[in-house]
């Protein structure tokens, strides 16, 4: 029988749920790391046994943590994240240049074709890549060097790389997303990126319609149809079939259309998870109800999930990369709240139930199906 | 006040915080065999050595400068102003007094 392995990034550790296919016992583990953030933890897709965790916090820095079994133990790796060259500036919140200055890694994206190669995203924004297992990090600079890069402004929550999703069969096809400057494509392994973001339309930012300067909160593509793009932006649920070419507007008929994460349906790709969160000041969910919306048709058209959920003096919120599927049969779907609770539905969305209630805040949920 | 060291090889003990104790896997105090003389650079540099998972987590990897959110402590003095190169006290040196890594109080 297949079973799944959710790995979740808290405030104060990283923990481990494991479940055969029914997906109704769960084994805890952790906390792994305790007292530190733990903004992203993912396997392998060519390696399921060997799970990356990045590791960071206010007093020591950023580490990075390999586990070449399936995370009951790690081992820290490389953990130099030197910018290449002459780093510039970028603008800060109130206009003026910045030094960009390496924070943390927000997201690391091991590679689909070769075990030893891993992607991270940091803040302040920029791609780096291993190529040796984690050794040493180099970065990608055409990205920061575009030519836009001294205009970025960070977001809330810094200006982090916090989005890499890599084409399912061209290894050099990379998308990323950046708060708040938006969407950029490479189509050479990270040598030189496009800006992707026509269409986008952001109040607050001088040109609403610009070519870099949008939050873009998450993005999401299912394998069978890589140029079909998912975005939630800071406002607006945003679709994409040309690889982010050009984007419309998806949010329908969503109460409201603010939120962090988006993902698709492991075996539908045109069913796509949000969920709504009330206003950018009021991070929490309308009507302190918690709901999973659910397009079955790509969008504009959505649905509340709400069986299991709790629909009443919930007031807590789901980050940009703490909601994931899994891909059994029947299609599995998991949320991580800052509350510290993980909701698991192994009917897609149907009905939830928790896993988990009392973690620290969740950063992060991914889900590996395994064998 | 004591006088910095200047001349023989010493065996000096150093206090991490409990993170740091964690991430290296040790207990206690780490004592560490340094040439003359003994520096707050020279003692991070021999942690590291010994201790490779902890690079980066007391300087920063690109400026080298010490982390804001961490403090060097001997002889109830804070050493964490001066240059990294400054010969530390005497006591430091010979291992009579341990050279303190702190972390902050501060966060939750």
């Amino acid at each position: 029988m297949s079973k799944v392995r959710v790995l979740v990034g808290t405030r104060k550790g990283a923990f481990v749920l494991s479940a055969d296919g029914a997906r109704r016992e769960w084994d805890v583990s952790g906390p792994h790391f305790g007292g530190w953030e733990i903004y992203h933890v993912k396997g392998s897709p060519s390696n399921p046994e060997r799970i990356w965790a990045s590791q960071s916090g206010g007093w020591f820095g950023q580490l990075i943590q390999r586990s070449e079994d399936g995370g009951r133990t790690w081992q820290p790796v490389g953990n130099e994240f030197i910018y290449d060259g002459v780093p510039g500036t970028h603008q800060w919140y109130d206009g003026t240049p910045h030094p960009w200055e390496f924070a943390r890694v927000w997201h690391l994206e091991p590679s689909r074709h070769d075990p030893d190669t891993v992607y991270a995203g940091v803040e302040d924004a920029a791609m780096f890549r291993s190529i040796d297992g984690g050794a040493s990090w180099h970065e990608l600079s055409g990205l920061r060097g575009h030519g836009s890069g001294p205009h970025w402004q960070p977001g809330a929550g810094g200006m982090c790389l916090h989005t890499i999703l890599q084409h399912p069969t061209d290894p050099a096809r990379l998308t990323v997303a950046i708060s708040a400057a938006g969407a950029f494509r490479s189509d050479d392994t990270g040598k030189t990126w496009t800006p992707i973001n026509r269409g986008l339309h952001s109040d607050g930012i001088p040109d609403e319609t610009a070519e870099v300067g949008h939050c873009v909160h998450n993005l999401a593509s299912h394998p069978s149809r890589p140029e079909t793009l998912f975005m939630q932006k800071h406002w607006d649920v945003m679709r994409s079939d040309d690889g982010g070419g050009s984007w419309t507007e998806i949010s329908g008929d969503l109460p409201t259309d603010f939120g962090f994460p988006i993902a698709v349906h492991a075996h539908e790709a045109d069913t796509v998870y949000v969920v709504p969160i009330t206003s950018d000041s009021l991070h929490y969910p309308p009507d302190g109800a918690l709901r999973v919306y659910r397009s079955r048709v790509g969008g504009n058209e959505w649905e509340p999930l709400t069986a299991g959920l709790p629909q009443r003096d919930c007031y807590v919120n789901v980050l940009r990369d703490a909601m994931a599927v899994d891909s059994l049969d029947e299609c599995g779907i998991y949320v991580g709240t800052t509350g510290g609770q993980v909701y698991a539905s192994a009917d897609a969305g149907d009905s939830w139930a928790p896993i988990v209630r009392d973690l620290p805040a969740v950063l992060s949920v991914e889900v590996q199906t395994l064998p | 006040m004591s006088e910095p060291t200047a001349v023989r090889d010493s065996a000096v003990r150093v206090r991490l915080p409990a993170h740091l104790r964690a991430l290296a896997g040790v207990d206690g105090e780490v004592t560490l065999d340094l040439a003359a003389p003994v520096s707050a650079g020279s003692v991070l540099d021999g942690l590291q050595a010994r201790y490779p998972m902890l690079r980066g987590t007391m300087r920063d990897q690109s400026t080298g400068r010490r982390r804001p959110f961490v403090r060097f402590f001997a002889c109830s003095r804070d050493l964490s102003h001066d240059p990294m190169d400054a010969p530390l006290p005497a006591e430091v040196a010979s291992g009579t007094e341990p050279f303190l890594v702190v972390g902050a109080m501060a966060g939750g």
